[in-house]
């Protein structure tokens, strides 16, 4: 059991704050690091695996500094965003190279074991350079697996990987926290997040903007303003039956047709809706989101 | 030494293009001894295929091959999957050193001693210190190149430029430079050997050291940058 802490650790280049005082444990379990493109999450899991000095602040694995100090790869198992260079070595090859850099017993038995969790003993005698993006993805796991690491960190695991390896990759890590090991993947996307994480982690703009389980995070995500456009047959009707809800904070007419509505409280609107209209005797032909990109969500996490 | 990084560095040297384009220097080298060996018959052709061998093919082929066993890795930083190890980076260095340096004996030093003995088969002592000098000089030039490569993405133009300009230009044209050109102290080592070889005057023993400071301050460099090595993001 390990637990990886950052303690009110930043990071800057220059003028530029890539992460910005952030405090955080990472406990055995699976935890979702989750953020935009652009957020820091390849730097804060940089300065998770040592590879990033703290430009103030501490990052320790069980109370040991991680910054120039090769040990903690004992314990760490890292699989970063880039993608693997070695075309030239075997799938096989490349995993018992890891296996003997970790100075393992059994290499060789090992490097089967890891190959065998990500299923890979198959395409293991192919070169790395055939491997489809998945493959590739997962024999970066593998080699990350080998010496059955406590601390398990994953930089964008899913990006590239088509659904059903994506299923596969997800089942492995729900595994590994379920076992007790401390995961941590980064993401972009809020249901990939939520289907493998039970703790969840955002951070946008180098800043931790929300911290929690999953029921706890997407609530948050869920209940704020938010605007939609009704397309009805009776706009006018609509919209004055709807500033009567409770959950409604501004109605207006869009000039094309259709309504725009701000909703306060996404929940008992999704309720309210059917029920307003069906007892107008309006028929509802359209409800579009108009901001439902995870951009704007994270901007109203941070309050922006 | 870690003998898997032995290993992976001495495929990376020779799994892709830049192991053809190594082997492709002294082999030119030889063939350009054979020509000059068959067309001339005197001391110029001996002085200027020495030359040309010493001040330009082994450094370069110094250059290939310490930015092969680094240069990629670190350019494309899949190196994090060597360094996310329990190893120490200094071993990491060192191992790489190692192949690299083998590679700049074999295919830079070595042929040195074969085209001395294609040109001039009488006088293997002269060979020979053409050879010994080129071992020493490259030893540097290969700590030094490698220590490059650990630093910055354009360390085959930085070294290229440092071969043509200092090494070759100024190391020639003012007597400072040469107390502080790598060539130079190879020449120096050489001429100990065979009084055949000219040198620039620096006497032996500080060429020596001054080569065996390089060497080891440069591993040790490239062993402590990779300690500090980073991981940066595509964004």
């Amino acid at each position: 059991m390990s637990v990886l802490t950052l303690d009110n650790a930043s990071r800057w280049y220059g003028n530029v704050v890539a992460v910005n005082g952030i405090s955080m444990s990472v406990r055995p379990g699976v935890t979702g690091l989750l953020g935009p493109n652009g957020a820091g999450k390849t730097t804060l899991i940089a300065l998770m695996a040592g590879f990033l000095a703290p430009s103030a602040g501490t990052v320790t694995l069980d109370a040991e500094q991680v910054w120039r100090h090769t040990d903690v790869y004992r314990t760490i198992g890292l699989v970063p965003e880039r993608e693997l260079s070695f075309g030239y070595l075997t799938g096989r090859q490349f995993v018992r190279a890891n296996a003997e850099l970790h100075g393992l017993v059994e290499p060789g038995a090992a490097t089967e074991r890891a190959l065998a969790t990500v299923e890979m003993v198959e395409p293991a005698e192919r070169r790395i350079g055939t491997y489809s993006k998945g493959m590739r993805q997962r024999v970066k796991l593998a080699s990350a697996l080998v010496h059955d690491p406590a601390v398990l960190l994953l930089d964008e695991p899913f990006n590239g990987v088509d659904p059903r390896q994506r299923l596969h990759l997800m089942t492995l890590l729900r595994q590994m926290g379920v076992e007790g090991r401390t995961v941590l993947f980064s993401s972009h996307i809020l249901e990939e997040v939520e289907q493998v994480a039970r703790q969840i982690e955002v951070v946008v703009s180098g800043r931790h903007a929300a911290s929690g389980d999953f029921g706890q995070i997407r609530r948050l995500m869920t209940d704020r303003p938010v605007q939609y456009v009704v397309v009805c047959d009776d706009d006018r009707g609509l919209a004055g039956a709807l500033i009567a809800e409770p959950s409604v904070v501004a109605v207006s007419l869009r000039r094309g047709g259709g309504v725009e509505v701000s909703v306060s409280d996404f929940g008992s609107f999704a309720v309210r809706l059917p029920v307003v209209a069906r007892g107008h005797r309006i028929r509802i032909l359209e409800l579009t989101p108009t901001d439902e990109s995870l951009e704007s969500v994270f901007a109203y996490l941070v309050g922006g | 030494m870690n003998t898997t990084i032995l290993r992976l560095s001495a495929q990376a040297l020779l799994g892709r293009r830049r192991g053809v384009v190594l082997v492709l220097i002294p082999a030119v080298l030889v063939v350009l001894a054979v020509v000059v060996s068959i067309l001339t018959d005197d001391e110029i052709g001996y002085e200027s295929v020495a030359n040309l061998g010493f001040t330009l093919a082994l450094p370069l082929v110094a250059l290939l091959a310490a930015t092969a066993v680094l240069g990629p890795e670190v350019d494309d930083g899949s190196i994090v999957y060597l360094l996310s190890k329990p190893v120490s980076r200094h071993v990491i260095a060192r191992s790489k050193y190692a192949v690299a340096w083998a590679a700049t004996m074999v295919l830079g030093a070595l042929p040195l001693v074969v085209v001395g003995l294609v040109l001039d088969a009488s006088q293997p002592r002269q060979a020979l210190a053409w050879g010994l000098g080129a071992a020493v000089a490259g030893t540097a030039y290969t700590a030094l190149f490698l220590g490059l490569a650990a630093v910055t993405r354009h360390a085959v133009v930085i070294g290229l430029l440092f071969v043509l300009i200092w090494e070759g230009v100024l190391g020639t044209a003012f007597a400072g430079v040469r107390w502080a050109a790598i060539g130079g102290w190879g020449r120096e080592v050489a001429g100990e050997i065979s009084p055949l070889v000219p040198v620039v005057g620096t006497g032996v023993t500080y060429a020596v050291v001054a080569a065996a400071l390089v060497s080891v301050g440069s591993l040790w460099f490239t062993g402590d940058r990779l300690r500090s090595f980073t991981l940066r993001g595509d964004e």
